[in-house]
């Protein structure tokens, strides 16, 4: 049996041809292109921070489930997108939909419950979808929403629309029978879509070494005669890149790809959750390879000046600040009735 | 006015509005080169081409998952499950996709999906293949439940809940495929939520759907040979239901007894009798009866099967006890 660490995503063995390395060699990149991504990750950050803040004050209720320390993942994948293209998410999907467009006053509204959130109010931190941007929703009941993108990705091959769809979901999603049969009938009939495992090693408290038999999700793959591909996702632009790939042999030859990208969440599950099943060590050890810090190093490297970089940071302070604000002020949600049939 | 089955009479829906918009697809097991397990899809393959008939693997909560992203970027999907026993493995996109995303979206995207196949019990095959399950189904907003009892019930329901911009949950009679019925010719549409009085009378109010109104109408023949005259009412959909018809028909005869071939306990026929009670309290001259399945799961050999099924000597019995006339 081959089997990897999730933790060490080195090369492995594997039964097919199809890539599968990691071998971390220093991206090319330029300051026009990590500077948007670099933007993107931080006012991601700043919003979850946010949220987090909101929530301990009582504003926002349920579960919130943040996505720090991921922030490249959703951001390097989305770039690799054109503007029509699809994105269906889970219930840790405020990070997509921001990469995706839709805004942070929409999402903040949102968790506040606001007649102003993306969806009313009617949905909450688990349940943000976007018309205007082809955010086809955050599922708080994960696998399901496999064959939901997998759906889209069938109505872009019967339209010939040359459409894609990116499916998210944690590695914990991988266990369930709706990622089995999503997979199956992607590779079956060749369905345009990207299925993108975030491996963030923990399915809510429990370890990969305690859910999976074989810790490398990409390898499910490969029973299915499916492409895949298998790295870390510290560095925003080789996420770009790698999904990028996986992208174009969708949009030319409809071929679907299993993608799993290693990652790590630098908070509990969710609020409720103090992440005691973890070592304070190996939450460091990670909080070492921030992706932000390294795509702020980076951007020096590649000659983007300190006093741009700032300016840009205090540029997403002031969209957050603006968008909690807006969140804040909107009026409380108001319709329940209106959006359960549609009339006409 | 042709008279065709009730088989035919969903072929020719599902061709018709095939026809009427390329949107419209088929996907389920068997669907295609098999000519579907009941024969409902019956040479659509040949017309239609594998690209909108479209024969699945055993993966319901797959297929049905396609049907539903495809319904959110604006196709039309009819998913065939091969019976609604096997609705079960896919319900989570039934009742936590389908219905709710409207809602979840908050009206930006909408699921105009029919899920449709046999249901009801069939005959000797045992628990797991033989339940009736439009309770479940019922009992989820966002959702419409449709149970067509004729053919032209069939043809003139299931062409209006393709075109339906919400998702339909289409339970055919799996003992009903071979009754035949008068169908109208053409386009023909029956809108959903609105029954039908499928025999009139003046002593007492049946309420049955699918099978069970056959069941009904060979009741109603027994007890007019002693002058009793019921009233059939086919509500036609249980989700919208047609209230307003059952509570005229009930302020008119005084009596109701509602007919299910499914088990008793939160059974459907139980929202109908809440309905009746609140609304024809004065009227009612009599407790309302229900007739349901004995409540358990459905044996294997015929005379207990029979035995387990509402009978049409068990409708005239509760007609009776309704009317006072046997305790």
């Amino acid at each position: 049996m081959v089997t990897a660490s999730a933790s060490d995503p080195k090369p492995v063995p594997t039964p097919d041809n199809v890539r599968v390395e990691d071998d971390d060699q220093p991206i090319a990149t330029t300051a026009a292109e990590l500077g948007p991504l670099y933007r993107q990750m931080l006012a991601i950050r700043r919003m979850e921070e946010a949220s987090a803040k909101a929530y301990s004050q009582g504003k926002i209720g349920g579960f919130l489930h943040l996505i720090i320390g991921q922030e490249a993942v959703c951001v390097g994948a989305t770039a690799a997108l054109e503007k029509d293209d699809y994105v269906v998410a889970t219930y840790r999907e405020h990070g997509h939909a921001y990469a995706k467009g839709v805004s942070a006053r929409k999402i903040l509204a949102e968790l506040y419950g606001k007649k102003t959130g993306c969806v009313k109010g009617l949905g909450g931190s688990m349940h943000i979808f976007d018309k205007e941007t082809n955010f086809l929703g955050g599922y708080g009941i994960v696998g399901g929403h496999v064959p939901i993108a997998a759906g889209a990705a069938f109505a872009s091959k019967y339209r010939d629309d040359k459409r894609v769809t990116l499916c998210f979901f944690g590695e914990g999603a991988s266990t369930i029978g709706g990622f089995a049969e999503g997979l199956s009938l992607a590779a079956l009939w060749k369905l345009p879509v990207v299925l993108i495992c975030e491996n963030n090693q923990y399915s809510m408290g429990t370890p990969v070494y305690r859910s999976l038999a074989v810790e490398d999700v990409s390898l499910r793959a490969v029973a299915h005669g499916m492409a895949r591909d298998r790295f870390d996702g510290d560095d925003v632009v080789k996420v770009k890149q790698r999904i990028a790939e996986a992208v174009e042999r969708a949009r030319t030859t409809g071929e679907p790809t299993l993608v799993e990208v290693v990652t790590y969440r630098f908070r509990g599950h969710s609020m409720s959750d103090p992440g005691l099943y973890r070592t304070k060590d190996e939450v460091e050890e990670w909080k070492r390879r921030d992706p932000l810090n390294r795509s702020r190093a980076r951007l020096l490297e590649v000659g983007m000046p300190e006093a741009d970089i700032v300016a840009l940071e205090d540029d997403v302070r002031a969209e957050i600040e603006d968008a909690v604000k807006f969140a804040e002020d909107s009026p409380a949600a108001d319709e329940y009735k209106k959006y359960v049939i549609k009339e006409g | 006015m042709a008279v065709i089955s009730y088989r035919e009479a969903l072929n020719q829906a599902m061709r018709e509005e095939m026809e009427r918009d390329p949107n419209v697809f088929v996907m389920g097991e068997e669907v295609g080169h098999y000519n579907g397990a009941y024969k409902v899809t019956q040479g659509m393959l040949q017309r239609f081409s594998e690209r909108r008939i479209i024969d699945a693997p055993i993966a319901e909560m797959g297929f049905a998952g396609i049907g539903v992203g495809a319904a959110m970027v604006g196709l039309r999907p009819i998913i065939e499950f091969m019976t609604f026993n096997f609705s079960l493995v896919a319900i989570d996109q039934i009742v936590n996709n389908a219905a709710k995303i409207y809602q979840m979206s908050a009206g930006q995207f909408h699921i105009p999906i029919v899920f449709r196949g046999p249901g009801g019990p069939a005959v000797q095959v045992g628990s797991q293949h033989s339940q009736s399950l439009e309770s479940f189904y019922a009992h989820v907003p966002g959702l419409k439940v449709v149970m067509p009892s004729t053919a032209a019930d069939a043809k003139g329901l299931l062409k209006t809940a393709i075109r339906d911009d919400n998702p339909v949950v289409f339970i055919e009679g799996e003992t009903l495929y071979n009754s035949t019925w008068e169908v109208p010719d053409g386009d023909v549409l029956i809108p959903i939520g609105k029954g039908d009085i499928k025999r009139a009378g003046s002593d007492i109010t049946l309420v049955a759907w699918s099978k069970m109104v056959w069941t009904c109408l060979d009741a109603a023949k027994e007890l007019a040979k002693d002058g009793i005259e019921c009233e059939v009412v086919d509500p036609r959909t249980l989700r919208p239901l047609d209230v307003e018809l059952i509570v005229a028909s009930v302020n008119k005869t005084g009596r109701c007894v509602i007919v299910e071939i499914g088990w008793p306990v939160a059974g459907f026929g139980a929202e109908v009798a809440y309905q009746v009670q609140k609304h024809c309290l004065d009227a009612l001259d009599a407790p309302i009866e229900r007739v349901t399945s004995e409540d358990v799961p459905m044996p294997y050999a015929k005379n207990l099967e029979d035995e387990v099924q509402p009978q049409v000597h068990d409708v005239v019995a509760a007609v009776k006890r309704a009317l006072y006339l046997e305790a």
